[in-house]
């Protein structure tokens, strides 16, 4: 099984149920709102080359239901949030599989491990070990960054993505949409920022698409939490929203060419009250990441209004204090569309006042821990990205690397560690669009997945071998170009 | 298109593919409303080969020179070959482009192109991992759009040995990772080598010995030399078996075969990687080594063993190409053996080693620092481009590698990679960017 449930069941057992046909019979117990995701018949029981079990084993006995329960309001209607419950029980014993979870999250992932258990024997029957799971994750927030701006990533591309994220127990799409190269996020409120910033025309996500991904994603369990970076990483607002960027100056007249957005102008405030207020809506979960990463500051010196602002201000040559200036205005706004809000950790580093429950995203690489040991003794929330940059390949079996990681190893409290939600893996566009997404993402994200799921002391590297690459060709199965970790073949 | 001579089969099959990846309605973004255009307009392509041989197969003497003029009143493609008209309605169709109305165009074109160099190869691996024909079949396409000419085909290796044997069934049975799926039948290959033939690629098969031999053993018992811990048998085996008789006559019965299913003149015998490890603790090889009087150099029986298998091999009317350890240990072979480079700094640099094997008079090939499978961050495309194959001291005469100037480097001019986008080809991008119809998964 991948991700390894928190009880670790013992999958020695000699006593195996079977299917004897491929039907499962589930019975849904109280929750009249729930459908069972007829995507997971095909998971267990689609095998191009699969025989039906003739040839039943004596000592065997037959499973024929898989009984389904929720126990509390399974909020199927609802979105996933940071507090979702996504525990389950899954007991399989006799005739009848007994998944139980609390709400309707739970039930998807139980799913997904029961789906995991059921393997073809020898003669092509069905079967699956006695099991008994108690499960649910270690961290409530394991999360997939893709970026649409370096490359457009078509629907299908983000779709396909989901899947792969709901085999893995991920449960955030961190929808990295726009940056400097393209804005393909087509706004209702502001029609030319795609018009004039998109690659194309047809680089572009409609409001439909938008909401295509958020429904798809709903129904497995995972949150969207788009970015809309600022005030760095601008460059193609500026194409459409005139005014919106800074003037760069070579001395005393404008040099043609623009850097962050301009902090100075109400007008900048005004358009991102209306740009956010859209944003807001459209996008459902409680969150919004508002970037603040890697702002240069030397346009902002060039700029002779910028630098008057400045004095008036009593930042002195001090562009931290500008840049802060930025966000607190920023959160300002997005709290009054009642948003929470998740930055990069340059805001926190260049001292910018965050309101209470602002989640960090910690990735800067150079001692990662000493940052989460200040963010999080300031009282702040984190996720961390650091260690699992999944842009920057190498040569060999780099997953060994991300599923080493301890995201609590570093020096701090019992209350600093519970401030760490969980993390991210990265995987940056500058190289990456739908040719290469998939097998870039996968297995390798996969042992990022493991380690946000499942225990601390699940940490042995060989066994985790065995079971990825079987999970690997699972995937693959089912799909998912997910790359070899090392020699070998699937069977299928 | 319009051509002479008719009825050629590697043309006719050409003209399908091109005319679909030219004007296919799903290559091209759908066009805008038209508006007259005032160009001459031109209704056919020329094509004129003056040597056909259609049937034959590319070979690495080939020719694949080839001229295209697009003017007021020509429009044709001249070549020698049938090869070299390939080369070119290649070039054609990268040079054909469509106005944002949906028109096609063509600038004037003079062009004169021939290749610098007659090898232009791109290895794989189907042993550590089982590729389905599509795959092969596909990468033979892509090979093609970019002129590439010989598929050195890694067939077997440690991992698995999926070359289905009809001499020795029981290679294929035991040492194939699925015998049912992963393997390769008498059929795909057939259809690998005329697919590869139809655009003008060899196929150089590599059955790489005595190293690299795991997968032979469970098939072909006594192959392998048994492992010794002291004076028992460990259970492990190593490289072949150098010292009997029976390595010979398989090796002569199984090269027999092989000779025979690959057409093309080479064959690639390896010979890379040898561990002596498992040699030196087996006692009968020692015993061996003492009698041949080659003292405790394991090297000498290494070369014992190629030399025997090359001439094995030149029996049967091949040619043949090695990895550069069979030159670096001195193995006395032919001297129209090819030899191919692979390793970076040991024992040389790659380019010192260029020199010494071309100094000694062999053809050499070229791949050191072309291994696309050591992958980093970023573009590394530019360090692979940068490369200069003829970057070492010596002579250009020495080399089978033709060192006239003017190569097409047009080829990898920073558009092509637009073109691939446009061919459903799954090429990944080289920087940020976009391509007019983005790839997508089916």
């Amino acid at each position: 099984v991948w991700s390894i449930a928190q009880n670790s069941p013992n999958l020695f057992h000699t006593k195996c149920s079977v299917f004897s046909s491929n039907y499962l019979d589930v019975i849904r117990a109280r929750s009249s709102c729930f459908a069972f995701p007829g995507r997971y018949y095909d998971y267990i029981f689609d095998f191009n080359k699969s025989q039906l079990g003739p040839a039943k084993r004596n000592s065997a006995v037959e499973l024929k239901q898989l009984l389904v329960s929720v126990v509390l309001e399974p909020e199927c209607d609802l979105y996933p949030s940071i507090t979702s419950d996504e525990s389950y029980t899954l007991a399989v014993e006799g005739p009848v599989a007994f998944l139980k979870a609390n709400r309707v999250w739970g039930v998807l992932r139980g799913l997904e491990t029961f789906s995991q258990l059921i393997y073809q024997d020898s003669y092509g029957t069905f079967t699956v070990n006695e099991s008994n799971i108690i499960d649910s994750p270690r961290f409530p927030h394991r999360g997939i960054l893709i970026d649409t701006a370096r490359h457009f990533l078509p629907i299908k591309t983000i779709l396909k993505t989901l899947d792969a994220m709901a085999f893995n127990k991920f449960n955030v799409l961190h929808w990295h949409i726009v940056d400097d190269q393209s804005f393909p996020y087509q706004s209702v409120a502001f029609p030319e920022l795609s018009n004039k910033g998109s690659y194309s025309l047809s680089h572009v996500y409609t409001p439909n698409d938008v909401r295509t991904v958020i429904e798809y994603a709903r129904l497995r369990g995972i949150r969207v939490i788009p970015e809309f970076d600022s005030p760095g990483h601008t460059q193609s607002w500026g194409k459409g929203q005139k005014n919106l960027l800074t003037p760069c100056y070579n001395g005393p007249k404008q040099s043609g060419t623009f850097g962050p957005i301009n902090p100075i102008l109400n007008s900048t405030y005004c358009f991102l009250s209306q740009f956010f207020k859209e944003v807001s809506t459209v996008f459902p979960d409680q969150f919004v990441h508002l970037g603040g990463d890697e702002v240069e500051f030397t346009c902002w010196e060039s700029n002779p209004e910028v630098i008057a602002f400045m004095k008036k201000k009593g930042f002195g040559r001090d562009f931290q204090r500008l840049q802060s200036f930025y966000i607190q205005k920023l959160l300002g706004i997005v709290s009054t569309v009642n948003k929470g809000a998740i930055v990069w950790q340059e805001v926190f580093d260049d001292h910018a006042k965050l309101n209470p429950g602002t989640v960090v995203q910690v990735w800067k690489n150079e001692m990662y821990p000493v940052t989460q040991a200040a963010v999080t003794a300031a009282g702040f929330p984190v996720i961390l990205s650091a260690p699992w940059y999944l842009d920057w390949i190498s040569y060999g079996q780099d997953w060994r690397n991300y599923y080493k990681v301890d995201p609590l190893d570093f020096d701090g409290s019992q209350e600093q560690k519970k401030l760490v939600i969980g993390g991210e893996a990265c995987l940056w566009g500058e190289y990456v669009d739908a040719t290469n997404l998939t097998p870039r993402l996968w297995p390798r994200a996969s042992a990022v997945g493991e380690r946000l799921w499942s225990q601390q002391n699940i940490k042995d590297l060989e066994d985790a071998y065995d079971r990825l690459t079987i999970h690997r060709c699972r995937m693959a199965r089912r799909g998912i170009a997910a790359e070899p970790l090392f020699t070998g073949y699937c069977n299928f | 298109l319009w051509v002479w001579p008719p009825g050629c089969s590697v043309l006719d099959e050409a003209f399908q593919r091109y005319r679909d990846l030219l004007f296919s309605s799903r290559s091209w973004q759908p066009p805008e409303p038209a508006r007259k255009q005032h160009a001459p307009e031109k209704s056919s392509l020329v094509i004129l080969v003056g040597t056909p041989g259609c049937n034959e197969l590319p070979s690495l003497e080939s020719g694949e020179n080839y001229t295209l003029t697009i003017n007021d009143d020509h429009c044709f493609l001249l070549s020698e070959t049938v090869w070299g008209a390939l080369r070119g309605l290649e070039t054609f169709s990268q040079l054909v482009w469509r106005s944002p109305e949906g028109a096609f165009f063509i600038n004037k074109t003079e062009i004169e192109d021939f290749p610098r160099f007659p090898h232009r190869g791109l290895l794989l691996d189907t042993s550590r991992h089982y590729l389905p024909l599509t795959s092969i079949l596909d990468t033979l396409d892509v090979m093609a759009y970019n002129k590439f000419n010989v598929f050195h085909w890694h067939l077997v290796d440690d991992s698995s040995f999926p070359y289905d044997s009809f001499t020795f069934p029981e290679l294929t049975r035991k040492g194939s990772y699925d015998p049912a799926t992963h393997i390769y039948t008498a059929q795909d290959v057939k259809e690998v080598i005329e697919y590869a033939r139809l655009r003008g690629i060899r196929v150089l098969a590599e059955f790489d010995t005595p190293g690299h031999t795991l997968s032979w053993g469970p098939g072909v018992p006594g192959l392998l030399t048994p492992c010794y811990s002291g004076s028992h048998p460990t259970g492990t085996f190593g490289p072949v078996n150098p010292i009997l008789n029976t390595t010979y006559e398989f090796m002569s019965a199984f090269f027999l075969e092989v000779s025979s299913v690959f057409p093309d003149f080479y064959l690639h015998l390896g010979g890379d990687e040898v561990d002596f490890t498992c040699w030196k603790s087996n006692p009968d090889i020692q015993a061996f080594m003492k009698k041949q009087g080659f003292g405790n150099d394991f090297k000498q029986l290494e070369s014992f063993y190629i030399q025997t298998l090359l001439s094995i091999v030149s029996a049967y009317d091949k040619g043949y190409v090695v990895w550069q350890e069979v030159f670096d240990n001195k193995v006395k072979v032919r001297p129209d053996t090819i030899i191919q480079v692979w390793r970076e700094e040991t024992p040389v640099h790659y380019t010192k080693e260029m020199e010494l094997i071309t100094r000694a008079g062999f053809r050499a090939l070229l791949s050191a620092p072309w291994y696309l499978n050591h992958i980093t961050y970023g573009p590394d495309w530019s360090e692979i481009y940068m490369v200069e194959p003829l970057d070492f001291k010596g002579e250009s005469g020495e080399l089978c590698l033709r060192t006239r100037g003017g190569w097409a480097g047009w080829l990898i001019s920073p558009c092509f990679f637009v073109s691939s986008c446009r061919r459903g080809v799954q090429a990944q991008p080289l920087n940020v960017g976009y391509c007019e119809q983005e790839f997508e998964e089916t």
